[in-house]
């Protein structure tokens, strides 16, 4: 028989020269930029079109979340009922999705269908006549939702541990409460589409296998709307950040539930910081993915949990680095425990070259497999162009991957895994 | 074997043909337990993920009532780590007593996240016990009670996996950026020595006939009513299969089914409603499941299911609602087809239900669903007598 104890030879990843697809940049002649990425084998594509409005802009709350909702909802031509046939009869989704700074509309359609499609997004960001029966609709199921979510542990720790880090008026930590919802006015929805959507600023990321005159139908239905690039002069909101003065939290949502869960993050630079980058390798090390101490430590070797992992948040202007897990109950403070003493594991120790070796190998193995597909490739242009960082931040990753040094890693643990510096939330 | 050489990657994909439905009723979910024991060491390897990652490798598992499937997506070059890893733990397990203890707390703390400390978690318990009276698909994947899983002992994982996870019960996969030649080299190098093992046969009762309507209720601390309402429907290679699955599409398929439009948007007695199947190889349930606006009596908001399915039992449905999900279903595969990872699984999926190409057919069966089929069939199976109905009712 075989001899199984001996593994077969590899290629370290690490070896890989690997690099992100080039996308192209169009300008529409109102100055929207367009990025696109031909890639792919089937007959389909996505198109994305991301506003400059997300609860930034918003001054009263869940109004932006409720305008980008309500953007499928009528126009003066068409009842939400029509806008979902049309676009559904062609097999085609039109998703949306609110952000903090951005909001979007997202197209998934057979390339054969586009040209009956784009005409009708163009009419939804120029016309939407926001029907008060609608409004009335939405801020009731939302309000019903919001309260079924209101009953699970995991939920609600989300919301309060981002409220903690950057205070409950800041656009990353304030949540939506009951409320909000009933007092969502026409009017201010009006406004906010106004100047938001129809004279607002917009960026277009689209892929898959592009049909030819792609380019040409956009600026047809989009080159001449009131909309604006990117980049043109907008006024600016500052938003102060107001972080909790307590650090550590405990709050009984549920008497009778039998897990709690955990939330453990500090505050963190956005990616504009040197560490940054850096510090995503140590992240993965800790808890980014299934052989890191977390999931080694707290699941393979405990049973505390089905899953912990810890992550860089992806907010733009600001950062957190955050741990989360659901762990048995009676398991909560020994979870906690162990969680800090991965957090020292990492501070005193350097990382030995194995480990290192195995992250940095899974980490572009990761990215390899992340590049074989036209969306998840125009996602980190996406990720990129948003974010304002250069166009060699992909290939300075790599590099960073391939290189940092397990001494390095120490380092920037003493610097950021201090326990001082981290809230720390248990929701039961 | 599936050659794509758009990606650089490499999936291997293996489904051993045992699901919860081979299940002991008295040892529920242990077929998705033991699929966290295979993570757990083989004979050769103490450790299946350390080896992988250093490979670049990812993989992952799931289980369900009729399968068990695991996959790597890794570098092509590295594919022969892949080949190693899944054939030495088709070989024999470690079965080490401290991988079953642990695994056994993992699993619990999964039932618990997803079915105890979740509001309406269990529901689908009550349904499937409803609904299914002889058939295996009465419990769950993760198990009918945590008991089950508390007491698994190890000479119950060697048991199954002596019966269950022999070579002549398993599909090999391989796609990506791979030649034929060299997958069949590899697969005779490292599985070929294996021994092929007992054909295990199962005899499943078929679910009898359903003669009358059978109905619960159930009051818990959840904010809201809901309704949970399932039918009988046919097996996974049958003609009404394929006319159920445009059925749900009809009637709960986007922000223009009849269900939205008529009962959230219109008369606002719901405010989320879904209809959907469970893809299952034997017979399944075709399932409306809504939560009711607040105030709404639970009587009318079932009757207004009853009367849009009363009006497809009649009228049937137009022309462009047949166009509609036609599109929509061709749209849905062009999209799974971009990913390798998932035309491996449904290519190990189809050779399992006795035919790999029925993944090149299976999409013309939709295309062949004519009106007359979708009006037929929702007489047939929207039956009361066909039907189960579970009334969630809110105690806050």
């Amino acid at each position: 028989m075989l001899n199984r104890t001996i593994a077969p030879p590899i290629t370290d990843p690490v070896a890989f020269d690997i690099h992100l697809p080039a996308c192209k940049k169009y300008t529409l002649s109102n100055g929207i930029e367009v990025f696109a990425l031909d890639m792919g084998t089937e007959e389909t594509l996505m198109v994305n079109w991301v506003f400059y409005a997300g609860n930034w802009y918003e001054t009263k709350k869940a109004i932006a979340s409720a305008t980008n909702y309500l953007l499928k909802n009528g126009t003066s031509k068409r009842s939400a009922f029509e806008i979902n046939e049309h676009f559904e009869y062609y097999g085609a989704y039109l998703n949306r999705a609110c952000y903090n700074e951005t909001s979007e509309l997202t197209l998934h359609a057979l390339n054969k269908h586009i040209n009956e499609l784009l005409p009708v997004v163009a009419e939804l960001v120029q016309d939407s006549v926001f029907p008060q029966q609608e409004i009335d609709i939405y801020a009731q199921n939302s309000q019903q939702r919001l309260k079924v979510n209101l009953q699970k542990s995991e939920f609600v720790a989300g919301r309060l541990i981002d409220a903690y880090l950057f205070g409950e008026n800041h656009p990353y930590g304030t949540y939506i409460n009951l409320e909000d919802y009933a007092a969502v006015q026409r009017a201010d929805v009006q406004t906010f589409f106004d100047k938001y959507y129809r004279n607002g600023r917009c960026v277009i990321f689209t892929a898959g296998k592009l049909p030819k005159d792609l380019i040409e139908s956009l600026e047809k239905h989009f080159g001449h709307l009131p909309l604006k690039g990117r980049t043109a002069q907008a006024e600016t909101i500052n938003h102060p950040l107001q972080p909790a003065t307590q650090k550590k939290f405990e709050v009984i949502n549920d008497p009778n539930g039998v897990q709690s869960a955990i939330r453990i993050a500090r505050p963190f630079p956005n990616r504009l910081h040197p560490d940054f980058q850096k510090v995503m390798v140590l992240n993965n090390v800790l808890g980014g993915f299934f052989g890191s101490r977390l999931m080694g430590n707290i699941r393979e070797d405990k049973g505390y949990t089905y899953g912990i992992y810890s992550y860089l948040m992806n907010f733009t202007s600001e950062s957190g680095w955050m741990i989360s897990t659901e762990a048995g109950r009676d398991v909560t403070a020994a979870t906690i425990k162990e969680i800090y003493s991965e957090l020292q594991g990492l501070r005193d120790e350097e990382v030995d070259e194995e480990e290192l070796m195995m992250t940095r190998n899974y980490m572009i193995g990761s990215i390899l497999g992340d590049l074989d597909g036209p969306f998840q490739v125009i996602g980190r242009w996406k990720n990129m162009i948003l974010n304002g960082v250069d166009e060699n931040y992909f290939d300075r990753s790599v590099h960073i991957i391939k290189t940092i040094t397990a001494r390095e890693l120490q380092e920037l643990a003493n610097k950021y895994l201090q326990p001082e510096a981290f809230y720390e939330l248990v929701v039961i | 074997m599936h050659e794509d050489h758009s990606t650089p990657m490499a999936v291997l994909n293996i489904m051993y043909d045992v699901g919860a439905k081979d299940e002991d009723p008295k040892r529920t979910g242990f077929a998705h337990l033991f699929e966290h024991l295979m993570f757990g060491g083989s004979r050769n390897i103490e450790d299946f993920e350390t080896p992988l990652q250093m490979a670049g490798g990812e993989n992952n598992a799931y289980t369900s009532n009729d399968v068990t499937n695991y996959y790597i997506q890794l570098p092509a070059e590295n594919l022969e780590t892949a080949f190693w890893l899944e054939s030495d733990r088709m070989l024999s397990l470690a079965f080490s007593e401290k991988s079953l203890e642990v695994q056994r707390k993992v699993v619990v703390e999964e039932f618990k996240e997803h079915y105890i400390n979740k509001p309406y978690g269990d529901a689908w318990f009550k349904m499937r016990e409803m609904a299914y009276k002889v058939h295996p698909y009465r419990w769950m994947t993760i198990g009918k009670e945590l008991s089950h899983i508390e007491t698994a002992k190890l000479q119950d994982v060697k048991d199954f996996f002596f019966k269950h996870y022999r070579p002549v019960n398993a599909i090999l996969v391989v796609g990506g950026h791979v030649k034929a030649e060299q997958v069949r080299q590899l697969a005779e190098k490292w599985f070929g020595d294996i021994p092929a093992g007992e054909k295990y046969v199962r005899h499943i009762p078929d679910e009898p006939a359903q003669k009358e309507a059978r109905r619960e209720e159930v009051r818990a601390k959840v904010p809201l009513d809901a309704l949970y309402k399932c039918w009988h429907m046919d097996n996974r290679l049958d003609h009404g299969y394929y006319v159920a699955d445009l059925i749900t599409e009809v009637l709960g398929g986007g922000g223009s089914s009849r269900l939205y439009q008529r009962l959230v948007k219109e008369k606002q007695l719901f405010s989320h409603i879904e209809c959907y199947h469970f893809g299952t190889v034997d017979k399944g349930l075709l399932t409306i499941e809504g939560k009711l606006v607040k105030g709404v009596k639970m009587a009318d908001a079932e009757n207004a299911i009853n009367e849009e399915l009363e009006k497809l039992k009649q009228d049937g449905i137009s022309e462009k609602e047949l166009t509609k999900i036609k599109n929509k279903t061709e749209a849905t595969i062009a999209f799974e087809d971009m990913s390798v990872l998932t035309r491996a699984n449904n290519l190990a999926f189809y050779e399992l239900l006795g035919d790999v190409s029925l993944f090149n057919s299976d999409r013309d069966k939709y295309f062949s669903v004519t009106g007359e089929d979708i009006l037929n069939y929702s007489r047939k199976i929207f039956n009361p007598n066909n039907s189960n109905t579970l009334c969630y009712y809110s105690e806050n």
